[in-house]
Protein backbone atom coordinates (compact mmCIF):
# COMPACT_ATOMS: atom_id res chain seq x y z
CA UNK A 1 0.00 0.00 0.00
CA UNK A 2 2.55 2.43 0.84
CA UNK A 3 4.66 1.75 -2.05
CA UNK A 4 1.47 2.61 -3.97
CA UNK A 5 1.09 5.45 -1.82
CA UNK A 6 4.65 6.91 -3.33
CA UNK A 7 3.80 5.83 -6.79
CA UNK A 8 0.72 8.41 -6.78
CA UNK A 9 3.09 10.69 -5.06
CA UNK A 10 5.87 10.46 -7.39
CA UNK A 11 3.16 11.23 -10.07
CA UNK A 12 1.65 13.95 -8.88
CA UNK A 13 5.07 15.18 -8.44
CA UNK A 14 6.40 15.04 -11.82
CA UNK A 15 2.97 15.74 -13.25
CA UNK A 16 3.88 19.13 -11.24
CA UNK A 17 7.23 19.23 -12.71
CA UNK A 18 5.92 18.83 -15.90
CA UNK A 19 3.61 21.64 -15.92
CA UNK A 20 5.89 24.07 -14.23
CA UNK A 21 8.38 23.34 -17.29
CA UNK A 22 5.95 23.95 -19.65
CA UNK A 23 4.69 27.17 -18.21
CA UNK A 24 8.36 28.37 -18.13
CA UNK A 25 8.58 27.40 -21.52
CA UNK A 26 5.58 29.13 -22.17
CA UNK A 27 6.43 32.51 -20.15
CA UNK A 28 10.57 32.78 -19.87
CA UNK A 29 10.46 33.82 -23.31
CA UNK A 30 8.49 36.85 -22.75
CA UNK A 31 10.34 38.53 -19.81
CA UNK A 32 12.19 40.24 -22.60
CA UNK A 33 9.36 42.13 -22.95
CA UNK A 34 9.46 42.81 -18.75
CA UNK A 35 13.40 43.60 -19.66
CA UNK A 36 12.69 46.10 -21.97
CA UNK A 37 9.88 47.57 -20.73
CA UNK A 38 12.15 48.07 -17.33
CA UNK A 39 15.14 49.41 -19.27
CA UNK A 40 13.34 51.46 -21.63
CA UNK A 41 14.95 54.26 -21.03
CA UNK A 42 17.11 56.56 -23.59
CA UNK A 43 20.66 55.29 -23.17
CA UNK A 44 23.42 57.33 -23.56
CA UNK A 45 24.59 58.63 -26.62
CA UNK A 46 25.22 55.65 -29.21
CA UNK A 47 28.56 55.81 -30.68
CA UNK A 48 28.80 55.69 -34.27
CA UNK A 49 31.70 55.33 -36.56
CA UNK A 50 33.30 59.16 -36.97
CA UNK A 51 34.40 58.03 -40.66
CA UNK A 52 30.74 56.59 -41.55
CA UNK A 53 29.57 59.77 -40.62
CA UNK A 54 31.86 61.30 -42.82
CA UNK A 55 30.72 59.68 -45.47
CA UNK A 56 27.42 60.30 -43.91
CA UNK A 57 27.83 64.04 -44.09
CA UNK A 58 28.90 64.15 -48.22
CA UNK A 59 26.08 61.69 -49.09
CA UNK A 60 23.25 64.28 -47.54
CA UNK A 61 24.95 66.77 -49.97
CA UNK A 62 26.59 68.36 -46.93
CA UNK A 63 29.12 71.12 -48.59
CA UNK A 64 33.10 70.85 -47.78
CA UNK A 65 35.65 73.41 -48.80
CA UNK A 66 37.59 73.53 -52.18
CA UNK A 67 40.01 75.72 -53.36
CA UNK A 68 38.03 75.18 -56.87
CA UNK A 69 35.80 78.22 -57.95
CA UNK A 70 32.34 77.34 -59.31
CA UNK A 71 29.31 76.65 -58.91
CA UNK A 72 28.62 73.97 -55.88
CA UNK A 73 32.08 72.58 -56.37
CA UNK A 74 32.28 72.57 -52.54
CA UNK A 75 29.68 69.59 -52.49
CA UNK A 76 31.15 65.99 -53.73
CA UNK A 77 28.06 64.57 -54.17
CA UNK A 78 24.70 65.43 -55.10
CA UNK A 79 21.76 63.00 -54.77
CA UNK A 80 18.68 65.30 -56.44
CA UNK A 81 19.83 64.73 -59.88
CA UNK A 82 19.66 60.95 -59.90
CA UNK A 83 15.66 61.51 -59.15
CA UNK A 84 15.29 63.91 -61.40
CA UNK A 85 16.29 61.97 -64.09
CA UNK A 86 13.87 58.63 -62.81
CA UNK A 87 11.29 61.18 -62.84
CA UNK A 88 11.74 62.87 -66.36
CA UNK A 89 13.14 60.05 -68.66
CA UNK A 90 10.14 57.58 -66.79
CA UNK A 91 6.49 59.06 -66.44
CA UNK A 92 6.85 62.43 -67.30
CA UNK A 93 7.99 61.67 -70.28
CA UNK A 94 5.80 58.45 -70.75
CA UNK A 95 2.22 59.79 -69.23
CA UNK A 96 3.07 63.35 -70.79
CA UNK A 97 3.09 61.46 -74.10
CA UNK A 98 -0.31 59.58 -73.14
CA UNK A 99 -2.13 63.13 -71.58
CA UNK A 100 -1.24 64.72 -75.06
CA UNK A 101 -2.11 61.82 -77.57
CA UNK A 102 -5.19 61.15 -75.50
CA UNK A 103 -6.20 64.42 -75.62
CA UNK A 104 -5.99 64.56 -79.13
CA UNK A 105 -7.62 61.11 -80.31
CA UNK A 106 -10.54 62.14 -77.50
CA UNK A 107 -11.09 65.67 -79.52
CA UNK A 108 -11.01 63.78 -82.99
CA UNK A 109 -13.60 60.54 -81.42
CA UNK A 110 -15.56 63.69 -80.28
CA UNK A 111 -15.84 65.51 -83.71
CA UNK A 112 -16.32 62.88 -85.44
CA UNK A 113 -19.51 61.49 -82.83
CA UNK A 114 -20.16 65.22 -82.00
CA UNK A 115 -19.12 66.90 -85.24
CA UNK A 116 -19.30 70.54 -85.39
CA UNK A 117 -21.37 73.20 -82.63
CA UNK A 118 -23.79 74.73 -84.98
CA UNK A 119 -25.57 77.79 -85.39
CA UNK A 120 -28.91 77.04 -83.86
CA UNK A 121 -30.50 80.24 -85.80
CA UNK A 122 -29.71 81.36 -89.32
CA UNK A 123 -26.82 84.31 -89.31
CA UNK A 124 -28.62 87.74 -88.63
CA UNK A 125 -26.16 89.57 -90.79
CA UNK A 126 -25.85 91.78 -87.67
CA UNK A 127 -22.46 91.50 -85.86
CA UNK A 128 -21.08 92.73 -82.48
CA UNK A 129 -17.51 92.88 -81.74
CA UNK A 130 -16.30 91.20 -79.28
CA UNK A 131 -12.61 91.52 -79.26
CA UNK A 132 -11.19 94.80 -79.99
CA UNK A 133 -7.68 95.18 -82.37
CA UNK A 134 -5.28 94.89 -79.16
CA UNK A 135 -7.28 92.12 -77.65
CA UNK A 136 -6.71 90.14 -80.41
CA UNK A 137 -3.00 91.06 -81.05
CA UNK A 138 -2.12 90.52 -77.96
CA UNK A 139 -3.78 87.00 -77.74
CA UNK A 140 -2.01 86.09 -81.42
CA UNK A 141 0.57 87.58 -79.95
CA UNK A 142 0.38 84.99 -76.67
CA UNK A 143 -0.73 81.83 -78.93
CA UNK A 144 1.90 82.06 -81.56
CA UNK A 145 4.71 82.69 -78.40
CA UNK A 146 2.66 79.89 -76.46
CA UNK A 147 2.84 77.25 -80.00
CA UNK A 148 6.41 78.34 -80.39
CA UNK A 149 7.75 77.35 -76.55
CA UNK A 150 5.44 74.28 -76.73
CA UNK A 151 7.34 73.25 -79.83
CA UNK A 152 10.50 73.58 -78.84
CA UNK A 153 9.97 72.65 -75.30
CA UNK A 154 9.06 68.94 -76.23
CA UNK A 155 11.74 69.28 -79.01
CA UNK A 156 14.16 68.82 -76.05
CA UNK A 157 12.05 66.15 -74.26
CA UNK A 158 10.84 63.87 -76.92
CA UNK A 159 13.24 65.49 -80.03
CA UNK A 160 16.01 62.46 -79.00
CA UNK A 161 13.71 59.88 -79.75
CA UNK A 162 11.44 61.47 -82.42
CA UNK A 163 13.52 63.81 -84.61
CA UNK A 164 17.08 62.42 -84.29
CA UNK A 165 15.99 59.22 -86.70
CA UNK A 166 14.85 62.16 -88.88
CA UNK A 167 17.39 64.60 -89.02
CA UNK A 168 20.12 63.19 -88.08
CA UNK A 169 22.81 63.81 -84.95
CA UNK A 170 24.31 66.92 -86.17
CA UNK A 171 20.78 68.12 -87.87
CA UNK A 172 18.84 67.54 -84.48
CA UNK A 173 22.20 69.47 -82.84
CA UNK A 174 21.39 72.55 -85.08
CA UNK A 175 17.64 72.56 -84.75
CA UNK A 176 17.96 72.00 -81.03
CA UNK A 177 20.61 74.69 -80.67
CA UNK A 178 18.01 77.06 -82.70
CA UNK A 179 15.41 75.83 -79.83
CA UNK A 180 17.01 76.48 -77.35
CA UNK A 181 17.79 79.65 -77.85
CA UNK A 182 14.35 80.38 -79.04
CA UNK A 183 13.28 79.06 -75.80
CA UNK A 184 15.06 80.94 -73.80
CA UNK A 185 14.46 84.46 -75.54
CA UNK A 186 10.92 84.19 -75.97
CA UNK A 187 9.88 82.71 -73.15
CA UNK A 188 10.20 86.27 -70.74
CA UNK A 189 8.00 87.58 -73.90
CA UNK A 190 5.43 85.06 -72.96
CA UNK A 191 5.66 85.69 -69.55
CA UNK A 192 4.97 89.43 -70.32
CA UNK A 193 1.73 88.95 -72.83
CA UNK A 194 0.66 86.15 -70.23
CA UNK A 195 0.63 88.58 -67.74
CA UNK A 196 -0.92 91.80 -69.95
CA UNK A 197 -3.57 88.96 -70.53
CA UNK A 198 -4.20 87.85 -66.68
CA UNK A 199 -4.41 91.89 -65.32
CA UNK A 200 -6.78 92.76 -68.49
CA UNK A 201 -9.24 90.34 -68.46
CA UNK A 202 -9.04 89.27 -64.85
CA UNK A 203 -12.21 91.10 -63.56
CA UNK A 204 -14.41 89.45 -66.13
CA UNK A 205 -13.05 86.01 -65.54
CA UNK A 206 -14.52 85.61 -61.54
CA UNK A 207 -16.41 82.81 -61.41
CA UNK A 208 -20.55 83.26 -60.98
CA UNK A 209 -23.27 81.16 -60.35
CA UNK A 210 -24.07 81.19 -63.82
CA UNK A 211 -21.16 79.29 -64.40
CA UNK A 212 -22.30 76.05 -62.44
CA UNK A 213 -25.30 75.55 -64.98
CA UNK A 214 -22.45 76.46 -67.77
CA UNK A 215 -20.80 73.13 -66.17
CA UNK A 216 -23.58 71.08 -65.20
CA UNK A 217 -24.33 71.40 -68.70
CA UNK A 218 -21.34 70.97 -70.54
CA UNK A 219 -21.18 74.25 -71.85
CA UNK A 220 -23.47 72.78 -74.28
CA UNK A 221 -21.39 70.96 -75.92
CA UNK A 222 -23.02 67.31 -75.09
CA UNK A 223 -26.61 67.83 -75.18
CA UNK A 224 -28.85 70.31 -76.85
CA UNK A 225 -28.43 72.96 -74.27
CA UNK A 226 -27.76 76.58 -74.40
CA UNK A 227 -26.16 77.33 -70.85
CA UNK A 228 -26.13 80.94 -69.79
CA UNK A 229 -22.97 82.99 -70.06
CA UNK A 230 -21.17 86.36 -70.17
CA UNK A 231 -18.50 87.46 -72.40
CA UNK A 232 -16.75 84.74 -70.92
CA UNK A 233 -18.21 81.43 -70.59
CA UNK A 234 -16.93 78.61 -67.77
CA UNK A 235 -14.86 77.06 -69.49
CA UNK A 236 -12.57 79.81 -71.25
CA UNK A 237 -12.70 81.41 -67.47
CA UNK A 238 -11.04 78.18 -66.40
CA UNK A 239 -8.69 78.12 -69.01
CA UNK A 240 -8.28 82.01 -67.47
CA UNK A 241 -7.53 80.76 -63.76
CA UNK A 242 -5.73 77.51 -65.39
CA UNK A 243 -3.07 80.18 -67.02
CA UNK A 244 -3.52 82.14 -63.99
CA UNK A 245 -2.25 79.56 -61.72
CA UNK A 246 -0.31 77.03 -63.49
CA UNK A 247 0.98 79.60 -66.31
CA UNK A 248 2.35 81.56 -63.67
CA UNK A 249 4.22 78.87 -62.24
CA UNK A 250 5.46 77.68 -65.54
CA UNK A 251 6.31 81.38 -66.12
CA UNK A 252 8.34 81.48 -62.87
CA UNK A 253 10.00 78.27 -63.12
CA UNK A 254 10.78 79.09 -66.99
CA UNK A 255 12.73 81.95 -65.17
CA UNK A 256 14.93 80.20 -62.64
CA UNK A 257 15.90 77.45 -65.41
CA UNK A 258 16.26 80.61 -67.76
CA UNK A 259 19.06 82.59 -65.55
CA UNK A 260 21.94 80.80 -64.32
CA UNK A 261 23.90 83.13 -64.14
CA UNK A 262 22.72 83.83 -60.75
CA UNK A 263 23.86 80.61 -59.56
CA UNK A 264 20.67 78.50 -58.35
CA UNK A 265 21.74 75.60 -56.61
CA UNK A 266 20.56 72.52 -58.93
CA UNK A 267 18.40 71.33 -56.61
CA UNK A 268 16.05 74.35 -57.33
CA UNK A 269 17.08 74.35 -60.32
CA UNK A 270 15.91 70.48 -60.82
CA UNK A 271 12.61 71.89 -58.86
CA UNK A 272 11.96 74.41 -61.15
CA UNK A 273 12.56 72.05 -63.96
CA UNK A 274 9.83 69.71 -62.47
CA UNK A 275 7.02 72.34 -61.97
CA UNK A 276 7.73 74.13 -65.63
CA UNK A 277 7.52 70.85 -67.12
CA UNK A 278 4.40 69.36 -65.54
CA UNK A 279 2.37 72.80 -65.34
CA UNK A 280 3.76 72.83 -69.76
CA UNK A 281 1.63 69.26 -70.06
CA UNK A 282 -1.22 70.54 -68.64
CA UNK A 283 -1.49 73.84 -70.49
CA UNK A 284 -0.27 72.19 -73.50
CA UNK A 285 -3.11 69.36 -73.22
CA UNK A 286 -6.05 72.61 -72.20
CA UNK A 287 -4.59 74.44 -75.27
CA UNK A 288 -5.69 71.46 -77.57
CA UNK A 289 -9.32 71.56 -76.39
CA UNK A 290 -8.99 75.46 -76.11
CA UNK A 291 -8.01 75.10 -80.20
CA UNK A 292 -10.53 72.93 -80.81
CA UNK A 293 -13.75 74.55 -79.38
CA UNK A 294 -11.94 77.88 -80.91
CA UNK A 295 -11.72 76.81 -84.11
CA UNK A 296 -13.58 73.74 -85.90
CA UNK A 297 -15.25 72.74 -82.88
CA UNK A 298 -17.38 75.83 -82.85
CA UNK A 299 -19.50 77.55 -86.23
CA UNK A 300 -18.59 80.94 -85.87
CA UNK A 301 -16.12 81.23 -83.06
CA UNK A 302 -12.88 81.70 -85.06
CA UNK A 303 -14.16 84.80 -86.73
CA UNK A 304 -14.79 86.75 -82.93
CA UNK A 305 -11.03 86.16 -82.61
CA UNK A 306 -9.68 86.93 -86.08
CA UNK A 307 -12.11 89.84 -87.41
CA UNK A 308 -13.12 91.15 -84.44
CA UNK A 309 -17.20 90.81 -84.70
CA UNK A 310 -19.56 88.04 -83.95
CA UNK A 311 -23.06 87.20 -85.46
CA UNK A 312 -25.87 88.72 -83.24
CA UNK A 313 -26.94 84.96 -83.74
CA UNK A 314 -23.68 83.43 -82.41
CA UNK A 315 -23.83 85.93 -79.66
CA UNK A 316 -27.01 84.90 -78.25
CA UNK A 317 -25.89 81.42 -78.61
CA UNK A 318 -23.18 81.17 -76.67
CA UNK A 319 -22.98 84.61 -74.52
CA UNK A 320 -26.18 85.73 -73.95
CA UNK A 321 -25.68 87.74 -70.88
CA UNK A 322 -22.67 89.48 -72.41
CA UNK A 323 -25.19 90.53 -75.86
CA UNK A 324 -27.93 91.37 -73.11
CA UNK A 325 -24.91 93.73 -71.98
CA UNK A 326 -24.15 95.55 -75.15
CA UNK A 327 -27.54 95.81 -75.89
CA UNK A 328 -28.57 97.47 -72.33
CA UNK A 329 -25.46 99.83 -72.92
CA UNK A 330 -26.46 100.62 -76.47
CA UNK A 331 -29.44 102.18 -75.06
CA UNK A 332 -28.00 104.31 -72.31
CA UNK A 333 -24.84 104.97 -73.68
CA UNK A 334 -23.25 106.23 -70.47
CA UNK A 335 -19.97 105.43 -70.60
CA UNK B 1 38.72 45.60 -71.82
CA UNK B 2 39.82 46.99 -69.35
CA UNK B 3 36.92 48.97 -67.78
CA UNK B 4 38.73 51.93 -66.67
CA UNK B 5 37.46 53.47 -63.12
CA UNK B 6 38.87 56.43 -60.90
CA UNK B 7 39.51 56.04 -57.02
CA UNK B 8 40.79 58.83 -54.40
CA UNK B 9 41.90 57.22 -51.26
CA UNK B 10 40.71 59.78 -48.46
CA UNK B 11 43.41 58.21 -46.31
CA UNK B 12 45.86 60.03 -48.41
CA UNK B 13 44.66 62.99 -50.02
CA UNK B 14 46.49 65.54 -48.86
CA UNK B 15 44.70 68.44 -50.59
CA UNK B 16 47.40 69.63 -52.79
CA UNK B 17 45.59 70.42 -55.37
CA UNK B 18 48.58 69.15 -58.09
CA UNK B 19 45.58 66.76 -60.33
CA UNK B 20 44.01 69.90 -60.41
CA UNK B 21 47.10 71.74 -61.91
CA UNK B 22 47.75 68.84 -64.08
CA UNK B 23 44.57 68.73 -65.43
CA UNK B 24 44.34 72.35 -66.22
CA UNK B 25 47.90 72.43 -67.85
CA UNK B 26 47.84 69.22 -70.12
CA UNK B 27 44.49 69.80 -71.59
CA UNK B 28 44.38 73.71 -71.72
CA UNK B 29 41.46 73.60 -70.17
CA UNK B 30 39.62 77.28 -70.65
CA UNK B 31 39.36 79.70 -67.48
CA UNK B 32 36.88 79.15 -64.78
CA UNK B 33 36.78 75.54 -66.02
CA UNK B 34 37.72 72.82 -63.80
CA UNK B 35 37.62 69.29 -64.55
CA UNK B 36 38.57 68.32 -61.69
CA UNK B 37 38.33 69.49 -58.24
CA UNK B 38 39.34 68.69 -54.29
CA UNK B 39 36.66 69.00 -51.85
CA UNK B 40 37.42 68.81 -48.17
CA UNK B 41 35.16 67.24 -45.79
CA UNK B 42 35.53 68.65 -42.13
CA UNK B 43 37.80 71.28 -43.22
CA UNK B 44 39.89 72.54 -40.15
CA UNK B 45 38.56 69.78 -37.77
CA UNK B 46 40.57 66.76 -36.86
CA UNK B 47 39.31 63.90 -38.87
CA UNK B 48 38.93 65.71 -42.15
CA UNK B 49 38.82 64.36 -45.51
CA UNK B 50 39.68 65.02 -48.79
CA UNK B 51 38.63 63.93 -52.10
CA UNK B 52 39.88 64.70 -55.66
CA UNK B 53 36.58 64.12 -58.00
CA UNK B 54 36.14 64.40 -61.54
CA UNK B 55 33.58 63.02 -63.74
CA UNK B 56 33.53 59.38 -62.41
CA UNK B 57 32.55 57.34 -66.20
CA UNK B 58 29.54 55.48 -64.41
CA UNK B 59 28.58 52.92 -65.65
CA UNK B 60 24.90 53.74 -66.12
CA UNK B 61 25.45 57.27 -66.47
CA UNK B 62 23.08 60.59 -65.88
CA UNK B 63 24.22 62.44 -68.35
CA UNK B 64 23.95 60.24 -71.12
CA UNK B 65 20.60 58.96 -69.81
CA UNK B 66 19.09 62.80 -69.84
CA UNK B 67 21.14 64.77 -72.69
CA UNK B 68 18.06 65.87 -75.25
CA UNK B 69 20.55 65.67 -77.87
CA UNK B 70 22.17 62.17 -77.46
CA UNK B 71 26.07 63.59 -77.47
CA UNK B 72 27.64 60.98 -74.66
CA UNK B 73 28.89 57.72 -75.64
CA UNK B 74 30.99 55.29 -74.05
CA UNK B 75 34.04 53.75 -75.26
CA UNK B 76 35.38 50.23 -75.26
CA UNK B 77 37.13 51.00 -72.06
CA UNK B 78 33.89 52.18 -69.99
CA UNK B 79 35.30 55.92 -70.56
CA UNK B 80 32.25 57.98 -70.55
CA UNK B 81 32.96 60.66 -74.00
CA UNK B 82 30.74 63.46 -75.42
CA UNK B 83 30.80 65.08 -78.53
CA UNK B 84 30.85 68.80 -79.10
CA UNK B 85 29.88 69.20 -82.31
CA UNK B 86 26.48 67.87 -80.80
CA UNK B 87 26.26 69.43 -77.34
CA UNK B 88 23.89 72.51 -77.11
CA UNK B 89 25.00 73.66 -73.88
CA UNK B 90 21.55 73.05 -71.99
CA UNK B 91 22.93 72.18 -68.45
CA UNK B 92 21.11 68.94 -68.02
CA UNK B 93 23.95 66.90 -67.78
CA UNK B 94 24.94 69.42 -64.81
CA UNK B 95 21.67 68.60 -62.88
CA UNK B 96 21.70 64.94 -63.35
CA UNK B 97 25.35 64.26 -62.69
CA UNK B 98 26.06 63.19 -59.24
CA UNK B 99 29.69 64.80 -59.31
CA UNK B 100 29.17 68.00 -60.25
CA UNK B 101 31.33 66.89 -63.44
CA UNK B 102 29.97 68.85 -66.36
CA UNK B 103 31.25 72.66 -66.87
CA UNK B 104 30.18 75.07 -69.36
CA UNK B 105 32.11 78.22 -70.73
CA UNK B 106 29.82 81.16 -70.55
CA UNK B 107 28.94 82.26 -73.69
CA UNK B 108 26.63 85.44 -74.19
CA UNK B 109 24.52 87.09 -71.58
CA UNK B 110 22.79 85.93 -68.62
CA UNK B 111 24.92 83.16 -68.19
CA UNK B 112 23.69 81.63 -71.08
CA UNK B 113 26.11 77.62 -71.20
CA UNK B 114 28.28 77.30 -74.10
CA UNK B 115 29.21 73.77 -75.35
CA UNK B 116 30.08 71.24 -71.90
CA UNK B 117 33.68 69.94 -70.83
CA UNK B 118 34.40 67.80 -68.77
CA UNK B 119 37.07 65.29 -67.34
CA UNK B 120 37.44 62.76 -70.36
CA UNK B 121 39.91 60.03 -68.46
CA UNK B 122 42.35 62.02 -70.69
CA UNK B 123 40.96 59.75 -73.43
CA UNK B 124 39.86 63.18 -75.80
CA UNK B 125 36.77 62.88 -78.22
CA UNK B 126 35.29 61.56 -81.27
CA UNK B 127 37.99 63.18 -83.42
CA UNK B 128 40.95 61.56 -85.00
CA UNK B 129 43.41 60.54 -81.89
CA UNK B 130 45.70 63.21 -80.42
CA UNK B 131 44.78 65.29 -84.13
CA UNK B 132 44.51 69.24 -83.72
CA UNK B 133 40.49 69.27 -83.77
CA UNK B 134 40.70 66.94 -80.57
CA UNK B 135 43.35 68.88 -78.90
CA UNK B 136 41.68 71.86 -79.40
CA UNK B 137 37.83 70.70 -77.97
CA UNK B 138 38.93 68.00 -75.19
CA UNK B 139 42.51 67.86 -74.72
CA UNK B 140 45.32 65.55 -74.85
CA UNK B 141 44.19 62.04 -75.50
CA UNK B 142 46.70 59.80 -73.71
CA UNK B 143 45.01 56.83 -73.70
CA UNK B 144 45.39 56.59 -76.91
CA UNK B 145 49.51 57.01 -76.75
CA UNK B 146 49.03 53.87 -73.65
CA UNK B 147 49.48 56.44 -70.77
CA UNK B 148 46.74 56.59 -68.01
CA UNK B 149 45.24 60.21 -66.91
CA UNK B 150 47.66 62.78 -65.70
CA UNK B 151 46.43 63.86 -62.46
CA UNK B 152 46.68 60.16 -60.92
CA UNK B 153 49.59 59.80 -62.84
CA UNK B 154 51.51 62.36 -61.18
CA UNK B 155 49.40 62.47 -57.22
CA UNK B 156 52.24 62.89 -54.86
CA UNK B 157 51.13 60.41 -52.28
CA UNK B 158 49.05 58.04 -54.89
CA UNK B 159 45.80 58.42 -53.97
CA UNK B 160 43.99 59.05 -57.07
CA UNK B 161 43.94 55.82 -59.31
CA UNK B 162 43.22 55.63 -62.29
CA UNK B 163 43.09 52.87 -64.63
CA UNK B 164 41.93 49.28 -65.19
CA UNK B 165 39.15 48.63 -62.57
CA UNK B 166 39.94 45.54 -61.37
CA UNK B 167 43.84 46.77 -60.94
CA UNK B 168 42.55 49.58 -59.05
CA UNK B 169 40.48 47.68 -56.93
CA UNK B 170 43.23 44.83 -56.10
CA UNK B 171 45.57 47.85 -55.65
CA UNK B 172 42.92 49.50 -52.56
CA UNK B 173 42.63 46.17 -51.16
CA UNK B 174 46.22 45.62 -50.39
CA UNK B 175 46.37 49.17 -48.97
CA UNK B 176 43.64 49.06 -46.72
CA UNK B 177 44.31 45.02 -45.46
CA UNK B 178 48.02 46.49 -44.64
CA UNK B 179 46.60 49.37 -42.86
CA UNK B 180 43.43 48.01 -41.13
CA UNK B 181 40.26 49.65 -41.17
CA UNK B 182 37.19 49.84 -43.58
CA UNK B 183 38.38 50.40 -47.38
CA UNK B 184 36.12 53.80 -48.50
CA UNK B 185 36.14 53.36 -52.03
CA UNK B 186 34.20 56.94 -52.51
CA UNK B 187 31.70 57.13 -55.20
CA UNK B 188 31.89 53.63 -56.58
CA UNK B 189 28.27 52.73 -55.07
CA UNK B 190 27.25 55.19 -57.04
CA UNK B 191 29.17 55.26 -60.10
CA UNK B 192 29.50 51.50 -61.40
CA UNK B 193 27.34 48.94 -61.57
CA UNK B 194 30.17 46.47 -62.79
Amino acid sequence: MSASAAMTNRKKTSLWAMLIIVLAILVLPLTGYLYVSVTDQPTAVEQTNPRADTWRQVREGNKGYTAVTGQETNVLIQGAGQNWRQLRNGPIATYGAWLLSGVLVILAAFYLLRGEVKLNHPRTGRTVERWTLNERRLHWTTATLFILLAITGLSLLYGRYALIPLLGYPGFSAYATAAKWIHNVLGPVFMVALFIILIKWFKQNLFTKVDIQWFKDFGGMIGDKHPSAGKFNGGEKLWFWTLASAGVALCFSGLILDFPNFGQERFVIIVAHLIHILTAMLLMAFSLGHIYIGTIGTEGALEGMTTGHVDVAWAEQHHDLWLKELEQQEQNPKH
Amino acid sequence: MARMKFLCDAERCIECNACVTACKNEHEVPWGINRRRVVTIDDGIPGEKSISVACMHCTDAPCQAVCPVDCFYTTADGVVLHDKDICIGCGYCFYACPFGAPQYPQEGAFGARGKMDKCTFCAGGPEEDNSVAEVEKYGRNRLAEGKLPLCAEMCSTKALIAGDGDIVADLFRSRVVRRGGRPDNWGWATAYKD
